[in-house]
């Protein structure tokens, strides 16, 4: 597609600068490692693979989440959005899990998305809390604006942190908006926020090399549970 | 009083399972056991269904009747069973008694339920509507908050530790991915739970002090029998396996009117009543199914049926005895940790996994060598209604 760089000056919104997000490793129930890191712009086709065939499932709402969270990296990779990052978490290399969100200012963060691709091992709420712990202790923010789409989100989220109601309105709509604030943070932060740093050679080797995806079918089966008998 | 086989056994896998209603989980296990059995042009006379929950969860009540003509078994008598989580061990029981009496020659027993209809919290709300209407549901108790209680009382009188309940989830979650029927099929590690400071997100506390991983998951499922007459059991390539001994024992409605809260008299009499008619003392039983809702039950009573004395159970657990291959292999399905539990289906589900193991069916991880024994140990409210059943392979 040609592209008009006048043009895309105008449309390419200004980025706030983001230090960046310091890789840690967290040991799952199961024992297995996950590197939690930093993705790429040029990281985001790939990412796209393991999130496409959640659009398919019904299930805890993933086929919304993964559609929103689909269209926000695209926007990321294209240049249409502003101050986005997005983290992830690799064990043995896949692909387990997604967050992203972004900067509405230098000092309040929009949350937009976590998506678990491997579940039962609470990777969804150690990535969350990667990305407020990014917000919090690496971008220096006040407050995050949170909203959830499903009720595990819900539970996970708000209740659990506990975070605080707000009037600000969220950019993704939905249900009443909650935020994060440092004090809120930081008192939650020894039960939610782990992980070891830094992250071993040969663990940040793997997950470095390449980023592997699971097939479409497993992708369902470890989120729908669908077994297949 | 007649001897009463079973010559049929089915489950369907435990999980979450949007896609199916309860009755379809109590008519694919039906099925499944009915097929088992090979009855052939044999009747059924009778079906008892054992279901805790389905007027709370599904707004459905009177599922036999329901059952009984989805399964084009009209005009068999069918009767709902509910006895709180031992509304399966209670229905495998009227299914007993009608054919010992001799009343019955073919009785169909189902137990199911579907927990995943609702949130987690409100499931467990339904579940502690078997507590005290007045003396404790209005207090805010629940199942894992007396668990917690009745824990805590135990690690202060017999010295268990957190080790021991670790090692007993450890061992049940690596059956579960040896059991194809199992809701949970993921290995822990002791690691990932409990010494790694990320265990504290990964396994969090709730219900001091108990964790995540000490209680068993909120599940659907269904699983079924097919119990006749041992003298009319015709010849066939799978083993009848034999009702040996069944025995039932209740208690005391509140915990707080038992003069020892850590004595689970009601499992105690239960087993030994079972025991007692199938003529075997404990060390004569070759594997057990016993009701680990919570990794302290399993403990507890592994030592209140006999295997193990009192203080001793834990530290079975953490040496490995109840192991396959141990002194005393203990939930092999993964038990309800794994396997999961469907309230109602968990009594007819734990006799299911004894008869595939006394059947010698199941694949070398899970199979007890030449099992001939089995005991299950369904637990119904915080140990006020227990039954126990002992279970005994029969050549032909």
């Amino acid at each position: 597609m040609p592209i008009d760089m006048e043009l895309e000056a105008v449309l390419r919104p200004t980025q706030y600068p983001m230090p960046p997000y310091p890789p840690k490793v967290i040991t799952l129930a199961n024992g297995k490692k996950m590197v939690v890191r930093q993705a790429e712009r040029e990281d985001v086709p790939e990412i796209l693979k393991s999130v496409h065939p959640c659009l398919f499932i019904e299930r805890d709402y993933y086929d919304i989440v993964s559609a929103r969270l689909y269209g926000e990296l695209l926007a990321w990779y294209r240049y249409r959005v502003k101050s986005e990052y997005c983290l992830m978490g690799q064990v043995d290399g896949y692909l387990v899990g997604v967050v992203n969100g972004r900067l509405e200012n230098e000092k309040v963060g929009m949350s937009y998305h976590t998506l678990a691709i491997d579940r039962g091992l609470r990777i969804g709420s150690h990535l969350f809390a990667a990305k407020m712990e990014y917000h919090m202790e690496y971008l220096n923010q006040d407050s995050v604006l949170i909203v959830a789409e499903s009720p595990i989100g819900f539970r996970r989220w708000m209740i659990e942190y506990p975070l605080e109601k707000t009037d600000i309105p969220h950019e993704l709509g939905g249900g009443e908006s909650y935020r994060l604030t440092r004090d809120i943070y930081f008192k939650a932060r020894p039960r939610l926020v782990v992980g070891e740093r830094p992250v071993p050679a040969d663990l940040w080797e793997e997950a470095n090399r390449h980023i592997l995806f699971a097939d479409d079918d497993t992708i369902r089966e470890r989120i729908a549970g669908l077994k297949g008998r | 009083m007649r001897d009463v086989a079973i010559i049929g056994a089915g489950m369907i896998p435990f999980g979450r399972r949007d896609e199916d209603t309860l009755m379809d989980m109590l008519a694919y296990a039906s099925l499944k056991a009915l097929d088992d059995a090979g009855l052939g042009d044999q009747s059924v006379d009778a079906v008892y269904v054992g279901n805790m929950g389905a007027g709370m969860f599904q707004h459905q009540s009177a599922i036999a009747s329901s059952l009984v003509d989805r399964l084009s078994l009209l005009p068999a008598a069918a009767d709902t069973v509910e006895n709180g989580p031992a509304s399966g061990g209670s229905a495998v029981k009227n299914g007993l008694l009608a054919i010992a009496s001799g009343y019955y020659d073919t009785v169909l027993v189902v137990g199911g339920e579907k927990m995943r209809e609702v949130t987690g919290w409100r499931a467990t709300d339904v579940v502690a509507t078997m507590t005290h209407p007045q003396a404790e549901y209005p207090y805010g108790i629940t199942l894992p908050g007396m668990a917690g209680m009745f824990t805590r009382l135990y690690m202060e009188k017999y010295g268990v530790t957190r080790e021991m309940l670790v090692a007993v989830a450890l061992k049940n979650q690596e059956m579960g991915t040896h059991n194809p029927f199992a809701h949970v099929e993921m290995a822990l590690s002791k690691d990932g739970i409990m010494d790694n400071s990320a265990a504290v997100v990964n396994n969090p506390v709730i219900a001091d002090p108990l964790h995540l991983y000490d209680a068993c998951p909120v599940s659907d499922g269904a699983a079924a029998i097919v119990i006749t007459a041992l003298d009319r059991v015709k010849k066939s390539a799978k083993p009848p396996v034999l009702i040996a001994g069944f025995g039932q024992a209740t208690d005391t409605h509140t915990l707080q009117e038992r003069d020892d809260p850590t004595d689970l008299k009601a499992v105690t009499l239960a087993a030994q009543k079972a025991l007692e008619m199938a003529k075997l003392k404990p060390g004569d039983i070759h594997l057990a199914e016993l009701h680990d809702a919570f990794t302290i039950l399993e403990i507890a009573e592994s030592e209140h049926v006999g295997f193990f004395k009192k203080g001793e159970g834990g530290k079975a657990a953490l040496a490995g005895k109840t192991r396959l291959g141990g002194q005393i292999p203990i939930n092999l399905s993964g038990g309800l940790k794994a396997r999961g539990h469907p309230v109602g289906a968990t009594g007819v589900a734990q006799v299911v996994d004894i008869v595939f193991q006394l059947r010698h069916e199941l694949p070398k991880e899970r199979q007890v060598k030449n099992a001939q024994t089995g005991l299950t140990v369904n637990f119904g409210g915080f140990g006020n209604n227990v039954t126990a059943f002992v279970l005994r392979r029969v050549e032909q």
